[in-house]
């Protein structure tokens, strides 16, 4: 953590930045930065959900995971992690010039974070749009053209293939006497342990044979948790051009940073958020 | 330190000001972008108050419906057989759970309550955030207005607990119900954050850990939960809204999702938000009856403890939800005996309050006979917990009005009474006013009988096996349908009454002195109503209910704090 050294400065100087309510600029700070920290858990909290849903089906449906993962760009994902790993650096370094009053630098620096994030949505658009054409989507959407590059799928069980089209009709009230809810086609196996519940210890890790059920499973993790990912991008991004339009008024100083700060903060998370869905989704095998 | 710094000082005593946070500024403008804690704690007042009155009413519906076995609002009749007649009991019951568990219980005590005392009680001028704190109350009032847009689209019949998969099938307006949910979800976590913000960073020097009010130790724990669960509910929403409009197939079988997560994600956030609901109560107890106790509290520390010990152990009790639900037996177990272990630190609770109560010199004023019927009805309400938490009895009483009584007991009689005990309790410092003791006294009496009438016999139709949620019953259970039925409107009386008189109270009441009940934490140092910037100076801080030198003064027609000479 940063320990400016102004802050030890006079209390009842009260610069301009300093609340009504708070009785220091150390104190303001300090406060800033427990409350950034707790929103950043909320966040974490809330891909947790997230993360754990894929636990769950991943330990459920490995081979799924496995065969799905192959449609998925690993060199695109590569420079997607480059660049937000290259824009958490930019980001780091442009709270250190607000900290030593390089105006000029901080602003650059934000500027290069900015196109940085930018980048990373363009290549995301990339992908989003190619496994839009390849019909790899959510559910009933999910209508491949072909089997993913690298996996053995015999000729006979070639797709597309003929799925129903599954639309369950809304029903009004209490029509319990019938379901509109096909069966599943493959139970779920609980968290049982593999030894247990009679499947191999380990998933393959090449895949031979038919696709296996369930794939359409897979993208919907991929486009919520991408997606989601996205969004953050966006917050992030606005929240960069904000601190940069500040940081081009002067605003930010050895004084005063809290701003710059928090947002790098912020934007480490979503960095960090990637890092971990990189591997998740792109690195199965 | 005194207070004669200032003009108009009574010896000894608090100033009234003429100028206070409600003359402050004028006009509407004023109010609606307004940053102070006091404005905003009113205004999330009145909207849950008016949510609760809408709650209400949905419930008063309900019980008018059960009041014949074949119902009396909606039933088939020889031409219509079909079932769908009882949708609209459905649709009132989800409105019910939703409005009153989301717009009622979870914001009522912290967001209203809390944000009005909480920088009292530290002694400071506003929460570390007040932008951060409007922006929460804004959240919650769009998150509102979506719940409304969404009965008045089609309304919800799902349950409160939009279980998967009726819930992504159901041609209700899920969406914008879910959507609200979510909303309000984002207000709670930012009114979570603010406070343990300014719990940690706002506390006055004097004030270390174990001299922090009993209340903010409760809203603390609370703020804790909130901060931890809600983005999980956050997360399960967006899920569901997803689910609905792309079909994604994480909580929908048919995609190769699964139901059963949805309910595991579901409670995580849900039961710990009990929780949210009645630790700040719990809180709100503490301070009343050390307050006309005339005692220091008994066990703070083991009082201040529990609340954080409640906090935890919340969080790993969320399967006692789903027992019959698809568990294994042994997770079953595990979530049985974690259940168990909440009732420790209740019980400490309770205990520590008796304590304080014996060889006290209670004082009956009403806020102290919401504490009464508090401790009477939450111990009924954890007890018949405990039931609910052995696998035995739960699997014969799952699904039935026992578990409806059980939850109206712990929310309703614990939580909600001391929601407007406590409101009984801060009501002269929020408006300046004193209500009509006598009449708040025989509100709260009629509020407990009508509330006994409405839910003591559910317990027993429940152990004899009426569902809840059902729009119709089997004859032998009229009786007890009809009691609950006539307790609810008794209920809806004393509300009136108690409503009618703090009405009267802000065109009538006599003016508040700025420390009505002998109460010794630092919201009763500042003025009633307390000025726009709470205190001149920051006030003393000791023990919290250390009850040396308050003493009553006629001229102020209140207490005062003698100080040491």
């Amino acid at each position: 953590m940063t320990e400016p050294a102004a802050h030890a400065q006079d209390p009842r100087s009260d610069p301009w930045h300093l609340a009504h309510h708070f009785t220091t600029p150390r104190q303001q700070f300090d406060s800033g930065k427990l409350g950034i920290w707790l929103f950043l858990a909320t966040e974490i909290l809330l891909f947790s959900g997230l993360f754990c849903a894929y636990a769950v089906f991943r330990a459920n449906h490995p081979e799924v995971f496995v065969y799905a993962h192959l449609y998925l760009s690993k060199p695109l994902g590569a420079l997607n992690t480059l660049i937000l790993i290259f824009s958490s650096f930019t980001m780091a370094s442009a709270v250190r010039a607000a900290q030593l009053g390089q105006t000029r630098w901080l602003v650059r620096l934000l500027a290069v974070t900015l196109v940085c994030a930018g980048a990373f949505l363009c290549v995301k658009f990339i992908e989003y749009k190619a496994k839009w054409e390849e019909g790899l989507l959510t559910g009933a959407r999910y209508r491949p053209e072909a089997p993913p590059p690298g996996a053995d799928v015999p000729k006979e069980a070639a797709i597309p293939r003929a799925r129903p089209a599954p639309k369950p009709a809304p029903v009004d009230g209490l029509l319990v006497e019938r379901s509109t809810i096909a069966p599943a086609a493959v139970g779920p196996s609980g968290l049982a342990p593999a030894w247990l519940a009679g499947e191999p210890a380990h998933p393959p890790l090449e895949w031979r044979g038919p696709e296996p059920y369930n794939v359409q499973v897979f993208f919907s993790f991929y486009f919520v948790m991408t997606g989601l990912h996205g969004i953050h991008v966006l917050g992030g991004m606005a929240a960069i051009g904000w601190v940069l339009v500040r940081a081009r008024r002067g605003e930010f100083g050895p004084q005063y940073f809290s701003p710059v700060d928090f947002t790098g903060l912020y934007w480490h998370l979503v960095d960090l958020i990637w890092i971990f869905l990189f591997p998740l989704l792109y690195l199965i095998t | 330190m005194t207070m004669t710094g200032l003009d108009t000082t009574p010896p000894g005593g608090i100033p009234h000001r003429e100028d206070n946070y409600l003359t402050h500024r004028r006009g509407i403008a004023s109010w609606l972008f307004t940053l102070d804690h006091k404005r905003i704690g009113v205004m999330y007042l009145v909207t849950v108050l008016a949510a609760f009155l809408l709650g209400g009413i949905f419930a008063l519906l309900m019980r008018t419906q059960l009041l014949r076995p074949e119902g009396l609002l909606f039933h088939m009749t020889p031409d219509n057989q079909d079932l769908a007649v009882y949708r609209p009991f459905n649709q009132l019951f989800t409105l019910h759970g939703v409005v009153m568990i989301f717009l009622v219980l979870i914001p009522g005590t912290p967001a209203a309550l809390g944000n009005f005392v909480l920088p009292l009680m530290l002694g400071a001028k506003d929460v570390a955030f007040p932008r951060l704190n409007l922006w929460s109350y804004y959240l919650f009032v769009a998150g509102a207005v979506l719940a409304v847009v969404s009965i008045l689209v089609n309304a919800v019949d799902t349950g409160w607990t939009f279980y998967t998969p009726y819930s992504t099938q159901t041609s209700g307006a899920v969406i914008p119900l879910v959507a609200g949910a979510f909303v309000i979800g984002f207000s709670s976590i930012f009114t979570g954050i603010n406070f343990i913000v300014s719990i940690h960073k706002l506390r006055p020097a004097g004030m270390k850990w174990d001299r922090v009010p009993l209340f903010l130790w409760g809203l603390y724990a609370t703020a804790v939960i909130q901060v931890v669960a809600t983005p999980v509910l956050g997360m399960t929403l967006l899920l569901l809204i997803v689910e609905r409009l792309f079909h994604v197939g994480i909580f929908n079988s048919y995609y190769g999702g699964d139901p059963v997560l949805f309910q595991h994600f579901f409670w995580f956030y849900s039961h710990p938000a009990v929780y949210i609901m009645i630790l700040p109560a719990m809180g709100v107890m503490s301070e009343v009856i050390a307050t006309f106790c005339r005692r220091d509290i008994f066990g703070y520390r083991f009082v201040a403890a529990s609340s954080v010990a409640i906090a935890l152990i919340g969080f790993l009790v969320w399967g006692h939800h789903m027992f019959p639900n698809g568990q294994s037996g042994a997770l079953d177990a595990i979530f049985s005996v974690m259940t168990m272990l909440v009732a420790i630190p209740s019980g400490v609770k309770v205990w520590n309050w008796l304590a304080t109560m014996y060889k006290g010199s209670i004082v009956l004023q009403a806020p102290m006979c919401y504490a009464l019927c508090f401790l009477f009805l939450f111990a009924i309400g954890g007890l018949t917990g405990l039931w609910l938490a052995s696998l035995v009895t739960n699997f014969h009483v799952h699904d039935t009005y026992f578990v409806v009584a059980h939850f109206h007991y712990v929310m309703i009689g614990g939580a909600l009474f001391m929601f407007i005990g406590g409101l009984h309790y801060w009501w002269p410092k929020i408006t300046g006013r004193m209500y009509n003791e006598t009449v708040a006294r025989i509100g709260c009496l009629l509020l407990f009988a009508g509330f006994n009438l409405t839910f003591f016999p559910q317990f027993i139709m429940g152990t004899h096996g009426m569902p809840r949620r059902s729009a119709s019953y089997m004859p032998m259970f009229e009786l007890y349908h009809v009691l609950s039925s006539e307790g609810a409107l008794l209920q809806f009386l004393a509300l009136l009454l108690i409503a009618g008189c703090f009405v009267y109270s802000l065109c009538r009441g006599r003016k508040a002195p700025a420390n009505p009940w002998g109460g010794t934490t630092l919201e009763w140092a500042c003025p009633s109503p307390p000025p726009h910037d709470n205190f001149d100076r920051p006030p003393p801080v000791g023990r919290p209910y250390d009850r040396a030198g308050i003493a009553w003064n006629d001229a102020l027609g209140g207490y005062e704090r003698k100080e040491k000479s």
